[in-house]
């Protein structure tokens, strides 16, 4: 297989490998951030911005500390604590420095420390050799991705509420999966385009 | 061996090292200095910066009501920040209504003290303490309603006005994780500092009535906080129409009590709703008041008399009661305990007998 560039593994991040649809990452804030655009797109933006740094840094710690030490096996903890540390300062950095970003995006970062969707970015570009570039481009493209799912989730929800009679049984997290799982099969149709495995 | 060794060495390296970061960046990025909170433009407190106006308030001894303890999902700390605080969070959007939001009010345990900053705090919250007191008595007022007589141990006296209510922390236990705190009027008279008396009813699976009625004990050490609202006689002398039912028997009677030591001369009916016999409670002590005030009159009416009760009394709805029984009530104001949904159909019957709606106080507990 042929090395892919920056460009094509951020397109593959956000279409066709998309970290949400397709591995079901960063389900929670997922289902339970989607119910108005506003937040989802605040939620989104902050998603997009630790995941590209924090895989990023990330890439960096596995290539310069625990793979030159044979220490793999730590990757896992190691990368958490990174991912909270570093959400944590950008909080303060943020709320410090100024007002209306933190309004729309500081208040997240302490919500999204524990998203999966951030730590699993972070350990499939390891898992798959990545080098600098590509890791920021998957990193960007793994945020951007996540962030178009919610999005679009929001969307489609804000309307279902307006529009749709959804039966009781299903309302709320039930109509929520239905819908996700219905996304997930429309963006099956990007695949074959690019692809990361 | 040495693997092993350097695998912890590095993972401490790396944790400490970001710890010390994050220790560095608190003690620069987040330390706001102090900062001056301006209240009520009379009282002018120093608090350290980069904490919430809820804790930053709370160690100058002044309790703002918070039912969640700061985590923004009770939207009861509302306080008027006039100056410093900036936009309302996201967090805080669902609590405030437009009108709030236009007079700057804010939830107190959202507001980050980052400058000095100029609020507004309802006068009656400088006196409401935190006590520790020690059940003293008991006594159950029907089969679903229980006195508990609280003596207060740590501060040793409170300071109330008739009609108002407190807080009561209920520890963790089976039924919650964490302590919750639910609000209950105070029925005992005000000129007893020494102790209070709250009624409780239980509610199927509440978690404060559950725990005061099934684990409580005479004895137990238990805290409150309080004393809160603004439900309280008014002055002025006009004639009184008091409704209650259940447990909102609590707040009025406390009312009456210091009409009763006080022998106010007020004309005042109280009109008291209950099910059956088996739900009315302190007759005979609201027949005492009735001797000492002579233009004092307890109406209790049953609105289902079981046959054995031999009920001579008043019947039907509380709403029906007061309708037959009250003319024309322009000149009167009314004080009203119960439950929303007795609340809103007795604010209708007295507005049809021309009581403004300014001069008709009541509670909304849910």
């Amino acid at each position: 297989m042929q090395p892919l560039g920056f460009f094509a593994i951020l397109f593959a991040a956000v279409f066709t490998n998309n970290i949400l649809l397709t591995n079901y990452l960063g389900m929670c804030s997922f289902l339970g951030c989607s119910r108005e655009l506003k937040t989802s797109a605040g939620l989104g933006a902050a998603v997009v911005f630790v995941t590209a740094t924090t895989s990023v840094l990330n890439w960096a710690v596995y290539a310069y500390v625990l793979a030159p030490l044979g220490l793999d096996y730590l990757r896992f903890i190691v990368f958490i604590v990174v991912i909270a540390a570093f959400t944590q300062l950008v909080e303060m950095i943020i709320e410090r420095v100024s007002e209306a970003l933190y309004q729309s995006l500081g208040l997240f970062l302490p919500l999204i420390a524990v998203n999966c969707a951030i730590l699993g970015a972070s350990l499939f570009l390891v898992i798959r050799n990545y080098t600098f570039w590509h890791a920021c481009g998957y990193g960007i493209g793994s945020g951007v991705g996540w962030a178009l799912a919610i999005l679009a989730m929001a969307g489609i929800r804000q309307r279902l509420q307006q529009r749709a009679r959804v039966p009781r049984g299903l309302e709320g997290p039930g109509i929520a999966l239905v819908i996700a799982g219905t996304m997930a099969l429309a963006f099956m149709g990007f695949n074959g385009m690019v692809s990361l495995n | 061996m040495v693997e092993l060794l350097i695998a912890v060495g590095v993972l401490c390296l790396i944790n400490t090292g970001l710890a010390a970061l994050l220790m560095v960046a608190d003690a620069t990025l987040g330390n706001y200095g102090e900062c001056k909170v301006t209240i009520n433009d009379k009282r002018t407190v120093v608090v350290s910066g980069g904490r919430s106006l809820l804790a930053a308030l709370k160690d100058e001894q002044i309790f703002i009501p918070s039912a969640c303890g700061g985590r923004g999902s009770c939207g009861l700390c509302k306080v008027t920040v006039l100056e410093g605080a900036g936009e309302p969070l996201p967090t805080e959007a669902p609590w405030l209504t437009p009108e709030e939001r236009q007079a700057g009010v804010r939830l107190a345990c959202q507001v980050k003290v980052k400058r000095d900053l100029r609020v507004r705090i309802p006068e009656e919250l400088f006196s409401v303490r935190q006590y520790r007191a020690r059940v003293s008595a008991l006594v159950d007022l029907t089969h679903d309603i229980k006195q508990v007589t609280l003596k207060l141990e740590n501060p040793p006296e409170i300071s109330f006005v008739a009609g108002q209510f407190i807080q009561f922390e209920v520890p963790p236990y089976a039924l919650t994780d964490e302590p919750v705190y639910r609000a209950y009027s105070i029925s005992s008279d005000p000129a007893d500092t020494g102790e209070i008396e709250l009624e409780i009813r239980l509610v199927p699976n509440g978690i404060c009535t559950t725990y005061v009625h099934r684990h409580l004990k005479v004895g137990d050490l238990v805290t409150f906080n309080g004393p809160y609202g603004d439900f309280r006689l008014q002055p002025g002398g006009r004639e009184m129409i008091c409704i209650a039912g259940g447990s909102g028997m609590a707040p009025i009677k406390s009312i009456l009590l210091e009409m009763e030591r006080t022998r106010d001369p007020r004309p005042c009916r109280y009109f008291f709703g209950a099910r059956s016999k088996r739900d009315l409670f302190l007759v005979e002590r609201m027949r005492a008041i009735e001797r000492a005030l002579p233009n004092f009159r307890f109406i209790p009416s049953l609105s289902a008399p079981a046959p054995e009760d031999r009920w001579e009394g008043e019947t039907g709805m509380i709403t029906e009661v007061v309708g037959r029984h009250v003319g024309d009530a322009s000149q009167a104001e009314a004080y009203l305990c119960g439950s929303p949904r007795m609340i809103e159909a007795c604010v209708e019957v007295l507005r049809a007998k021309g009581m403004p709606e300014s001069r008709i106080f009541y509670d909304k507990f849910a």
